[in-house]
């Protein structure tokens, strides 16, 4: 019931936002078709709804958004440069991460993370051993712990926070 | 790797080339909304769009051109939005959401297509 | 102002979309080119995006251009996902010159 009324909620913000500037019918009309929507999809949205009452996931979460939009500004640099250099200087090759996040959602977003950062990509996770495996297009490591190291660590230690 | 470098020096020419030709060139306004830079603007999409194609044109396999495909919706979002600019229209935006969800499904239907399962799972 | 900022953001986010399709066309595999257009046309335009938001302030085009950006920061990485594992999936081969391939050699045990 809860994971319904939250949903209800962010719909409902979502229906506004798209009709922006508000006005009376257009509030009333959303009213029933968050509803709807929340009525017949909530039991899929989340399964633990009480950890959206959590104010300081809600604090880390601002701090990871900054972290992740520097990251995402030094990976567009880097791909910039490695495009235009005449001799291509790229070595790719898969390798595996360890992970030891265990939500869907924590897994996702580390996932997301990880293809918007510099020179890593997913191709696939497999949530029962916490596996993750990514192309890198300038392997530097083989090892499987260094290679956590190198790509997942600093996301993994604030989404943690967030999302377990 | 001497051909690799000629060619490098071959397409860096010609899109510097291209760039050149469309900050020079002065632009016939078509409409009356259309101010210089925008123009220009649409032009280097123009660009973006034709090297997209001939990704789709050239790849050697079918997941290069889904690719091609996916980076194409992404850029026509991109169109859309700028074309909201001058025009001062809003709907061009909600042309972007609804091209931006329709990519989104469209490259999940052939991620499943080409791993050769069903649409069920 | 607010103009002069928001056509500094269109710009560089054109600028990013141009390095990223010339990465599709100049890098020699599929994964490679993922790489390239997942991160900097993604990127590009939601630079263009951000830079509707800032000449239209808080109007209705400026708040659905928002909306549209988290839209696609949050489904063009999965997006991008799905179709590296369907062109694993379909045997598509790392370029020659790629130094280890783990997620190949994972399949080929779990068949055995």
């Amino acid at each position: 019931m809860k994971n319904k009324a939250v949903l209800f909620i962010i719909g409902f913000i979502i229906w506004i936002l798209l009709g922006w500037p508000p006005d009376v019918q257009h509030v009333i009309a959303g009213i029933p078709a968050a509803a709807v929507v929340a009525f017949l999809t909530g039991d899929m949205f989340a399964r633990r709804p009480f950890r959206f009452g959590n104010i300081i996931r809600y604090l880390w979460f601002c701090y990871y958004v900054p972290l992740f939009l520097w990251e995402c500004l030094k990976a567009n640099i880097d791909v910039a440069l490695r495009v235009l250099n005449p001799r291509l200087p790229i070595k790719p090759g898969i390798v595996k991460v360890k992970t030891t996040l265990k939500s869907d959602t924590g897994l996702t977003f580390l996932a997301n993370s990880i293809t918007l950062t510099p020179g890593t990509f997913c191709i696939d996770i497999k949530p029962e051993k916490g596996i993750l495996y990514i192309h890198w297009i300038d392997v530097r490591s083989k090892d499987i712990n260094t290679a956590t190291q190198l790509i997942a660590a600093k996301f993994e230690r604030v989404l943690k926070r967030i999302f377990d | 790797m001497k051909s690799g470098y000629f060619r490098w020096i071959v397409g860096a020419l010609a899109l510097t080339a291209v760039l050149l030709f469309i900050s020079i060139y002065p632009i016939p306004s078509l409409l009356k909304w259309q101010s210089p830079l925008l123009s220009r603007c649409f032009f280097i999409l123009m660009v973006c769009f034709g090297l997209c194609l001939i990704r789709l044109m050239l790849g050697p396999t079918p997941a290069d051109r889904a690719v091609a495909i996916d980076t194409l919706g992404v850029l026509i979002v991109g169109f859309c939005a700028i074309l909201s600019i001058p025009t001062g229209r809003d709907w061009y935006i909600d042309i972007a959401i609804a091209w931006a969800l329709q990519s989104f499904v469209g490259a999940l239907a052939l991620a499943k297509y080409m791993e050769g399962r069903g649409f069920d799972e | 102002m607010s103009e002069i900022i928001g056509y500094i953001f269109i710009v560089i986010g054109l600028a990013f979309d141009i390095l990223g399709c010339i990465g599709l066309i100049r890098l020699p595999d599929v994964y490679n080119r993922l790489q390239a257009t997942t991160k900097c046309v993604t990127m590009g335009t939601c630079s263009i995006l951000f830079g509707v938001f800032v000449i239209k302030g808080f109007s209705s085009t400026g708040i659905k251009a928002i909306l549209c950006l988290v839209f696609l920061i949050l489904t063009a990485p999965v997006a991008a996902h799905a179709l590296a594992r369907g062109a694993h999936a379909s045997g598509v081969k790392l370029w020659s010159k790629s130094v280890c391939d783990m997620y190949e050699q994972d399949k080929g045990e779990g068949k055995r």
